[in-house]
């Protein structure tokens, strides 16, 4: 094998291409030939190794120096001082730190962290270190010197609503099932987390299943219950691992069972898995599932907290919910109501995604503006681009533009918005994104999601993908945005369950935020976003096209011809638009038009 | 080798034994039904006659709910079961090349089992690990920050030798 | 495990468990943390966390402690591992293969110097 002393590594992200890392891999090569460093330093490629925000961003080893911001005409220097020098060009280089880590540097200072204080800092396999940090001290002040009725108005002071969705205040419900007749009550947390991009609840399941365990047993104790139910989806078995192991150390050192603390107090927890199906978060298909049927939902009332689970009263909380209950207990409802809005208490936690920055998730304090959560937190647009829209609420929320881009965020303004809070997804769309195109893949979601027992959503998410494909495919019609619009109303009001009476708001959200995208569409047949493929071609520019023919080698259906050296043609007809010979072409001579 | 039927000795057994894990009630169907998919791979019909033989719950019942649930296969799936994300967060990194890498690769389409009955091929929506999209999960191993280059050699560890 | 039968029990155990944790970091342990949540799993913790352990049982090292936890948060940088020596503050490190991880109990755990090129500022 050779042996190189130095090695060169240069990203080819995407991010990297664009600003030129071919040629930088090129000039690198022929300078160190020129040089006679050929022998001795081995470029090579790699990805992401920085925040290709200054690239083509290079690393040089064994030294681990970064350099970034340099054009093709720097590469001779970089090489002379580096390599024949043997110092570093300072002129190029990247402190280590903001190199790296720039973008990753956690949590940012509006972050605060209640229900993921433990989570990456504690072993969730391991009973003791949640304890250390103050786990079941809230079990225990609830059950040694309070009463049911005392826990409810704790909660109820700290003013916590439902995290899965609607935003329901928790200790309402809980009085609900605690005033419910009947001997047996069931416990049930919500893991089913189904909105694609959303892992709040898994983190939490993962890194502090403890949180959640003590969380449903204090609520256990407030309503009068002997047995609770986790349901979590099967995509997690990790978490339900993780839970598992919890459940059974909290067992053993008597937190569940028979007399906790020596109290006459008993509770027992068991976790049911999903087997996939997005519906069966709503709850009462959730308690369906868990009674071995269909996973579909039914109609309310009778609400849970008074016919449930088999027939008893039964109270339905988010993983997230039941995270917070401890500290508030622990800390009083006062500390807990001192995060937040006057009607949205406490912190909420959020996926932030698409083209942000920073993605990931965080948790931050209710009220902070939208603007804050994309820009601050989330670092502002990916490539410095425009900022387009941001949906809240996963696959059934809306899409909110700029103008409301300072709303707080909490339950009211969202909902009042046309949005809504719902698990707390945030996606995040820069300048490029088709609206039409969005609203169609959400519509494609809850279109296969729908349980199909009531027709207005069976039926309906249908006819409304089937015309937003039309839309899309360039045969929109006068009369499409209107027959939209109907079509939404009537899901709406008509459907059984959350899942159809959600599934028409990104339509009707981009309809009234982003019309003209519609109406260009289907009069002009043109995607201004440049998105939807059916509305759009790929041209080569013959001024910027050197003939190379990389396009052309790559393109998977042939539809590039050329000679060498001469401008390339595609071939429209034959083109899928694909969009490789784009990311290809190291000259920027494709285009869309 | 082609698909083989599960011999029905071998259906009662992993039958038997999920009962027995969980009891005979209709309130553990899933369960029961979650544990015999996976000890098979699927569940066959005479799965499905045992089941309700036991639990005293007529076929029909348990044909509605097994084909509800996305996780449930009432045909024959391959000795290894490949999902792959095809949520959004997956695809805008990445997915669309290593899903036409598996496509490459496997020479079968979604939802089908390859001829020698090795692999079968489902998509999945968001498996809750986008961090480290593109994801895909074989059997219960999962993998994340895939490349189309590495298909290939994460396939290749499902070799011969591996039962 | 014991059991716990009243709050008295409790603070007990919790100051039992604190003082665990004081006493690993003053005599000098070395504590290293893998991070296995699902997305750290999936990035390849389990080949980081067996290499870390066959390394410790191949050298015979003495004095180190690993555990796992949750998600960090830090999903692009998983595989996630981090090191506390003694009472020098928290290192945390990003994309550790069963590569970097072999490095950083050589350079960082043996020889006190910090493995530069996988560090993660918090
Ligand atoms: C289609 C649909 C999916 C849902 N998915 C979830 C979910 O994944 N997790 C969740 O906690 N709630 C989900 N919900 C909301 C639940 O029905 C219920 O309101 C919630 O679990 C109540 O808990 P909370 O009061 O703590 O918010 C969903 C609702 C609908 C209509
Ligand atoms: S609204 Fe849709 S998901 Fe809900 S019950 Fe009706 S068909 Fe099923
Ligand atoms: S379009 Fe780009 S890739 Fe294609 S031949 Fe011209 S320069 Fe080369
Ligand atoms: S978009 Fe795809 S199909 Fe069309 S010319 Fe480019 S590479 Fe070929
Ligand atoms: S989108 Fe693939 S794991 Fe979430
Ligand atoms: S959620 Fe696991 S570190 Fe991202």
């Amino acid at each position: 094998m050779k042996y190189y002393r130095s090695h060169v590594l240069v990203c080819v992200d995407p991010d990297c291409l664009r600003k030129g890392a071919h040629e930088a891999l090129d000039a690198f090569q022929d300078e160190l030939v020129a040089q006679g460093l050929i022998d001795e330093v081995q470029v090579l490629e790699t990805s992401r190794i920085g925040a290709c925000s200054q690239g083509p961003e290079m690393m040089v080893y064994p030294e681990g120096v970064h350099y970034a911001g340099y054009t093709v005409d720097d590469i001779p220097y970089i090489v002379e001082e580096h390599f024949l020098k043997g110092r570093v060009a300072k002129k190029f280089e990247l402190p280590a730190e903001t190199a790296i880590d720039e973008e990753l540097s956690a949590p940012t200072p509006k972050e605060v962290r209640v229900v993921l204080r433990n989570c990456g800092k504690i072993d969730p396999e391991n009973i003791e270190d949640y304890i250390a940090e103050d786990g079941y001290m809230g079990l225990a002040k609830a059950l040694t010197s309070m009463t049911p009725e005392q826990v409810i108005d704790e909660v109820l002071a700290s003013g916590l609503r439902g995290r899965g969705g609607a935003g329901f205040p928790t200790a309402k419900k809980w009085q609900f099932c605690r005033a419910s007749t009947g001997q047996v009550k069931y416990v049930i947390c919500n893991a089913d987390e189904g909105d694609p991009g959303a892992f709040m609840n898994r983190r939490v399941l993962e890194g502090d299943p403890h949180a959640v365990i003590e969380g449903m047993i204090i609520a256990a104790y407030a309503i009068g219950s002997s047995q609770g139910y986790v349901y979590c989806r099967a995509e997690y078995p990790i978490a339900v691992q993780t839970l598992n192991i919890a459940i059974e150390q909290a067992r053993t050192m008597g937190f569940l069972g028979q007399n906790i603390l020596g109290t006459d107090f008993s509770f027992d927890l068991e976790v049911r898995m999903g087997a996939g199906a997005f519906v069966c978060g709503e709850e009462t298909a959730l308690m369906a599932s868990i009674e071995g049927k269909r996973g579909e939902p039914r109609p309310r009332p009778p609400f849970p907290a008074v016919s449930g689970l088999w027939a008893k009263p039964s109270n339905v909380n988010n993983v997230e919910t039941y995270a917070n209950v401890p500290q508030i207990i622990t800390n009083g409802a006062a500390w807990y109501a001192g995060f937040g809005t006057e009607k949205s208490k406490g912190t909420k936690t959020f996926a932030l995604a698409g083209d942000v920055k920073h993605t990931g998730l965080i948790e931050v304090p209710f009220g902070l503006s939208l603007r804050e959560v994309v820009f601050d937190v989330g670092g502002g647009i990916k490539d410095d681009k425009g900022f387009k829209a941001i949906q809240t609420g996963g696959p059934m929320g809306g899409c909110l533009p700029e103008a409301y881009l300072d709303l707080p965020v909490d339950y009211e303004s969202l909902t009042a918005a046309g949005s809504m809070m719902g698990s707390g997804g945030l996606v995040v769309m820069d300048d490029e994104t088709c609206m039409v195109d969005i609203a169609r893949f959400f519509m494609e979601f809850t279109q296969e999601e729908s349980c199909g027992k009531c027709t207005p959503c069976r039926v309906g998410t249908k006819r409304i993908l089937e015309i937003l494909d039309r839309i899309c495919g360039g045969e929109g019609r006068e009369g499409d945005i209107e027959l939209l619009e109907t079509l939404c109303e009537q899901i709406k009001q008509d459907s059984l369950c959350g899942l159809g009476q959600g599934a028409p708001t990104p339509v009707v959200s981009t309809l009234k935020h982003f019309r003209e995208e519609y109406e260009i569409h289907i009069r002009e047949k043109r995607c201004p976003a440049r998105v939807c493929k059916a509305l759009i071609r790929y041209e080569i520019l013959p001024d910027f096209c050197t003939g190379c023919t990389v396009c052309a080698r790559n393109c998977p259906t042939g539809a590039i011809t050329g000679e060498r050296r001469q401008a390339h043609l595609i071939d429209v007809d034959t083109c899928i638009r694909c969009g490789i010979c784009m990311q290809v072409c190291n000259f920027n001579a494709i285009v869309i038009r | 080798m082609t698909i083989a039927t599960v011999d029905g000795k071998v259906v009662l057994e992993a039958v038997d034994k999920a009962v027995k894990e969980h009891g005979a009630t209709i309130d553990e169907l899933i369960p029961i039904l979650n544990d015999v998919n996976r000890a098979l791979g699927y569940l066959p019909a005479n799965a499905l006659d045992e089941i309700s033989r036991r639990l005293r719950v007529p076929k029909s019942q348990l044909f509605s709910v097994s084909s509800f649930y996305r996780m449930f296969s009432t045909k024959p799936r391959g000795k290894h079961v490949i999902q792959f994300c095809e949520s959004a967060p997956c695809h805008v990194v990445g997915g669309r090349q290593v899903w036409a890498s598996l496509l490459d690769h496997l020479k079968i389409g979604p939802g089908e089992t390859s001829q020698d009955g090795k692999w079968t091929l489902v998509t999945t929506s968001c498996l809750g690990v986008c961090g480290v999209g593109p994801v895909i999960i074989i059997d219960d191993d999962i993998y994340g920050n895939v490349t189309p280059d590495q298909v290939a050699e994460i396939l290749a560890r499902y070799g011969e030798t591996r039962e | 495990m014991p059991t716990i039968k009243n709050l008295d029990d409790l603070k007990r155990i919790r100051e039992e468990a604190l003082e665990k944790r004081k006493l690993k970091t003053a005599s000098g342990n070395v504590q290293v943390v893998v991070g296995m949540g699902t997305c750290g799993i999936a990035a390849g913790a389990r080949e980081t966390m067996k290499a870390i352990l066959d390394t410790i049982e191949k050298e015979n090292l003495s004095g180190i402690t690993v555990t796992q936890t949750g998600c960090i948060g830090l999903c692009e940088r998983e595989p996630i591992v981090m090191v506390t020596v003694g009472e020098e503050p928290k290192v945390t490190y990003g994309k550790v293969t069963p590569e970097v991880a072999r490095r950083i109990l050589k350079d960082h755990v043996g020889a006190g110097k910090i493995v530069e090129d996988h560090k993660i500022a918090m």
